[in-house]
């Protein structure tokens, strides 16, 4: 009898209020549904505020200005535009230049960090300390006043077009500018092209079957010979045989400027240096960690095994020092994109300069236009993100 | 017989010179810079490189310079070099902003208190530590009192905060008060509570992954529409909110690592012991984990004293806003290189200073574990 | 600790939280805070720069101290907010400021569209171009290719894309924020032609190392009227600002300045002198302030002359000619309505 109304007993008990919070998975769920209200409640209060605020403005909101002309001109653009564009048009262009400077500022501040970490443990006293002196100082200033410092360095000190450093008669050097001359592709150039894309098929190709051979039976075959041969030297090749398909258009200086080729302006050279610079000095400090956090040991097992020096660096040391270098490095190549928001204070015409500022000025839709800033460098930043974990679980360790 | 075999008792070895050609200068010289061929003509690039940049930059900045001037042409007509007398003219602006001359003696004497607090936060081995930590914790409320004044003292407007001063408020503020929140955050990331943890998520993610310019523009521009109609509040405090948001953020990720680094068993061996979820972080897991992420913390704090030269682009008059108006004056217009350079220079001595500091709590943390 | 720094943020938050009354009449909430709010630029020569003991100076401030005098009678009872070209018209309609006197354009869609308010127009200013006299350019038509630097945040990107269509001549912008960047841009020779408010191209040329060699050319290619501007809604608080504006130039039209003023208060044989200046009616009341108020302003601030003589005027190093802000009897078109 008593133990049957024991064996009731848990039943009775989750009637009682208190044992809501006293019972771990019940009080989880009570803390979520109150969490989840409060933030509706938040997120209802603040949504309420800006209707209201919008209505007592007499606003409304909405995103049709993307469809009204602009009205003003960009200096850089990828894509056709002038001032009669719309607002929207005018974002693509700023989204395209935040990208050129994002990728190239991530290419060139690789490159610079690595040369920089290895300086930084060369043998080389002078170097070695030159290399720790620019790190040093270049990592503690703000970003902000690296842009600026760079932009006039590189504005007073190049020279005016009609003293242009000429290289060549092609290639011009201006405080307006590097003017480089523009490929011009006629008729025949396709099959350059397609000569590329068949090189570059081919190659892969070329490499997964050396690797399936060298796992079967050891050989090894000159891999990057071939790769190169064929994604380089068959588009010459072709190149060669279709008669230069090819012209090019070379800068002149006509008037007050150059005119015709392509165009480095020097505000995107400066933002370009000034975020590689200061990025760099972070990744050589990345660097220098993930080798030195490569065990010594390592090197000597390799070299004891009869690696060559040149294998145990590719083979060994780099493959382990990257597992520590890419998680940090990740950041940095985020901080390169949402440094290069910077631009706006020397001119150069990226998101936050035309949808972010102009657009903004001349409509008055702050909420809009911030908006779309926000949302577009939150889908950047998340891009290579994921980007940089994909390739960090392919080298992380296989753990078995 | 012991003494043909052996000429010295042990530990009495004279110390004798290495031998010739092992130490000394040239052999330093030789086995630092000349080693090989490639060494050798690196160091001969680099000597080159100095040679050019080094003495016209020196001259400039200090033999040429002019220390003391009344305007520009003054300058120009003294020497060719820097204009320092500018500086001069208006450190008292690049220190104080706008504080009132009178009442900067508040400023001051809030910087040296802020030097008493942190003190004992830094300096683990400091004497009565435990009592000065309360000095240190009720710190934000005297700082606050004595720079924006009421109850008794004189009221100074954050319009008037400006200069260097305001790059520390700035930047301590941002970190004093988003250290508890980050904290929060990264607890939350790691909770097992689904919402909690996708609300922590989503919220350092959507921060991490957005400039802080926007946001300050966000500050400046949007966030009125989110207050009630009618209310208003000070830019400052807006841009502080934003700034606080910001760096909560990445100290939650900061501090992310750090209980992640904390093995498993200590939390479990807590809940054995029958401490609650509050009690076992605050007693066992947060200890440890906030010790290792120091480094990471002060890192974040240089980080965001540097980004607070941000907030020029919205119109507050950091080092770089005072510089702004000041170079508006007919008398000194463009001398901007000068002030650059003596911005670039403060920030260097905080920041080297910071960073020295968390790499010596870096060795010190690490020895500290390799003898456990 | 933690929570002890969350309580210092909260009581922080409470302190610096002022909720903003505005339903109550924006002269009602300046008095009550003992200051006017008033929104500049970060910094424009002669407009508004700091001097060295740190003091905001210059044509535009000179507008808010006029204000603040015909209100409190202390010219130093202003809170200066400095607003960025995008920060601007937010911080006024959000309550931030009470007014802007910052080189904004009176145009159509800011009067009605952004919801403000321009009392006046306190320079008659229009967009110009400044070129290196080397280069022998006689007309802005002779631009075709040129670089041009603009400073950005005004309406100066549009006028000029305008400009150079309707020409049919092509060129290169090169968009700055601020005028010190732009000034470093020309003297570096990144652009041809430096464009902006003719007033601006005058005070950045007087600072070249030589003024001689720069050029402003003929064209003027937009009508720029600058005034200092108050949120919608609140109309008698747009009429203190505006006849504070008014006070200052019909002072100079009928020879009132800052050394005389105290001697014409007393009484003189010009009634409209006498309603100006109080000792005749009571203009004052009808605006909520003393009869004293326009007195204050002119005596601490000074006539509309002479505010342009000691920012901008010809001695200067800025040197202005008044130009089109030459009163209305002496071939300009300031002109300001009747004190009646």
């Amino acid at each position: 009898m008593s133990q049957t109304t024991d064996i009731q007993g848990p039943p009775r008990q989750s009637f009682s209020i208190g044992k809501i919070w006293t019972d771990k998975r019940t009080r989880g769920l009570v803390i979520q549904l109150l969490a989840t209200i409060a933030i509706c409640a938040v997120v209802l209060y603040l949504a309420n505020n800006v209707v209201e605020n919008f209505q007592k403005l007499g606003k409304p909101f909405g995103f049709s200005f993307l469809q009204q002309e602009s009205n003003y001109d960009i200096n850089q653009t990828l894509i056709e535009y002038s001032s009669r564009s719309t607002h929207a048009r005018a974002a693509v262009v700023g989204i395209l230049n935040t990208l050129l400077v994002a990728v190239c500022g991530i290419i060139l501040a690789s490159i610079l960090g690595f040369i920089l970490g290895v300086l930084r443990l060369s043998p080389n006293w002078l170097v070695n300390k030159l290399a720790y002196c620019y790190i040093e100082f270049v990592r503690n200033v703000p970003v902000l006043v690296h842009i600026l410092l760079v932009h006039g360095i590189l504005v007073h000190s190049l020279p005016k077009p009609k003293q242009a450093i000429d290289v060549a008669d092609s290639f011009f050097l201006t405080n307006r500018g590097f003017f480089v001359p523009k490929p011009i592709a006629e008729p025949l150039f396709w099959a350059v092209i397609a000569a590329f894309v068949i090189g570059l098929i081919y190659a892969f190709w070329y490499r997964r079957s050396a690797r399936i051979k060298q796992a079967a039976t050891g050989e090894q075959s000159p891999v990057f010979w071939v790769m190169l041969g064929s994604i380089i030297g068959l588009p010459v090749l072709v190149y060669i045989l279709t008669g230069m398909p090819l012209a090019w258009e070379i800068p002149e200086l006509k008037g007050f400027n150059f005119k015709g080729g392509m165009a480095l302006k020097p505000e995107f050279m400066s933002l370009w240096i000034a975020l590689s610079l200061y990025t760099a000095a972070f990744i050589a400090e990345i660097v220098r960690a993930g080798i030195e956090a490569v065990n010594k040991g390592q090197t000597e097992a390799a070299l004891a095994l009869g690696l060559p020096r040149r294998r145990t660096l590719n083979l060994v040391i780099i493959p382990q020092a990257l597992r520590v270098i890419i998680p940090p490095l990740n950041s940095q190549y985020l901080n390169i994109t949402k440094n290069s928001s910077l631009a706006i204070a020397i001119g150069y015409m990226d998101i936050v300069a035309t949808i972010g500022g102009i657009t903004l000025n001349q409509t008055g839709r702050e909420m809009e236009c911030m908006l779309i800033v926000l949302g577009l460098y939150l889908f950047f930043s998340l891009t290579i993100s994921s980007i940089m974990n994909w390739y960090n679980k392919r080298l992380a360790l296989v753990e078995r | 017989m012991s003494t043909s075999t052996s000429p010295y008792a042990p530990g009495e070895h004279p110390d004798e010179k290495p031998p010739i050609g092992q130490s000394g200068l040239v052999n330093w010289v030789y086995t630092n810079l000349f080693s090989s061929p490639f060494n050798i003509i690196l160091t001969l690039v680099t000597a080159y490189f100095l040679y050019k940049i080094l003495p016209p930059m020196f001259n400039w900045m200090f033999f040429d310079a002019v220390y003391v001037a009344d305007s520009r042409e003054h300058c120009r007509e003294l020497n060719s070099g820097a204009c320092w007398g500018f500086i001069g003219k208006r450190i008292g602006q690049f220190t104080y902003g706008f504080y009132p001359h009178e009442l900067r003696w508040r400023v001051n004497l809030t910087f040296l208190l802020f030097i008493v607090a942190v003190l004992p936060v830094l300096w683990d081995n400091m004497p009565k530590r435990r009592l000065m930590l309360w000095f240190s914790a009720l710190f934000p409320f005297i700082g606050f009192w004595l720079l924006s004044g009421g109850l008794g003292l004189e009221t100074v407007e954050t319009n008037k905060w400006g200069g260097f001063m305001l790059t520390m408020v700035i930047g301590v503020t941002g970190i004093a008060v988003s250290l508890p929140l980050g904290i929060l955050l990264a607890l939350g990331r790691q909770s097992d509570l689904h919402i909690i943890r996708w609300v922590c998520t989503g919220f350092i993610e959507f921060i991490r992954g957005v400039p802080l310019i926007t946001l300050l523009f966000v500050a400046s521009t949007m966030l009125n529409y989110f207050l009630p109609p009618g209310s208003n509040f000070d830019l400052l405090l807006r841009v502080l909110i934003m700034v606080v948001l910001f760096s909560a953020a990445y100290l939650a990720e900061v501090v992310r690592g750090g209980l992640q680094a904390i093995p498993k068993g200590q939390v479990e061996a807590a809940d054995a012991m029958g401490l609650k979820y509050w009690q076992s972080m605050r007693l066992v897991v947060l200890p440890q984990a906030l010790k290792i992420s120091i480094p990471g913390i002060v890192n974040t704090f240089i980080g965001l004293f540097k980004d607070s030269t941000l907030v020029v682009i919205i119109g507050l008059l950091d080092p770089l806003g005072i510089g702004r108006a000041s170079l508006s004056d007919t008398k000194w217009q463009g001398l901007s290189t000068e002030v650059y350079v003596f911005i670039a220079l403060f920030f260097f001595i905080c920041c080297f200073g910071m960073s020295r500091y968390s790499i010596y709590l870096e060795k010190k943390l690490h020895t500290g574990h390799s003898e456990e | 600790m933690s929570k002890l720094t969350k309580l210092a943020a909260g009581a922080a938050v409470a302190a610096l939280f002022a909720a903003n009354t505005s339903t109550a009449g924006t002269l009602d909430d300046v008095k009550a805070a003992g200051h006017v709010k008033c929104g500049i630029s970060t910094g424009v020569p002669g407009f508004a720069f700091t001097d060295d003991g740190g003091a905001w100076q210059g044509f535009d401030p000179a507008v808010c101290k006029a204000v603040a005098a015909a209100i409190f009678g202390d010219t130093s009872k202003v809170k200066y907010t400095t607003t960025t070209g995008k920060t601007r018209f937010t911080a006024l309609a959000s309550g931030e400021v009470d007014m802007l006197a910052r080189n904004t354009t009176w145009t159509f869609s800011r009067d009605t569209d952004l919801k403000l308010d321009f009392v006046g127009v306190n320079y008659y200013d229009g967009q110009g171009f400044m070129i290196p006299s080397e280069l022998g350019v006689e007309s802005a038509k002779d631009l075709d290719g040129a670089s041009v630097c603009i400073q950005t945040g005004t309406t100066t990107e549009l006028n000029l894309a305008d400009f150079f269509r309707t020409n049919g001549i092509s060129y290169e912008a090169v968009p700055i924020e601020t005028n010190d960047e732009a000034r470093t841009n020309y003297v570096a020779g990144r652009c041809d032609v430096y464009t902006t408010d003719a007033s601006g191209l005058a005070a950045t040329r007087s600072s070249l190392e030589d003024p001689a060699a720069h050029v402003l050319m003929p064209e003027i290619i937009s009508k720029e009227p600058l005034g200092p501007l108050v949120r919608h809604g609140d109309s008698e608080w747009a009429d203190i600002v505006r006849w504070t504006l008014n006070a200052m130039i019909t002072a100079e039209e009928l020879g009132v300045n800052s050394g005389n003023v105290d001697k014409m208060a007393t009484g003189t044989d010009n009634p409209e002198i006498n309603r100006l200046l109080g000792s005749e009616g009571d203009l004052g009341a009808m605006i909520g302030l003393d009869k004293a108020w326009a007195w204050r302003a002119i005596k601490m601030v000074g006539n509309y002359g002479e505010v342009f003589e000691q920012y901008i005027g010809a001695d200067t190093p800025i040197g202005l000619d008044r130009g089109l802000n030459a009163l209305w009897t002496q071939g300009g078109i300031l002109y300001s309505p009747p004190f009646r």
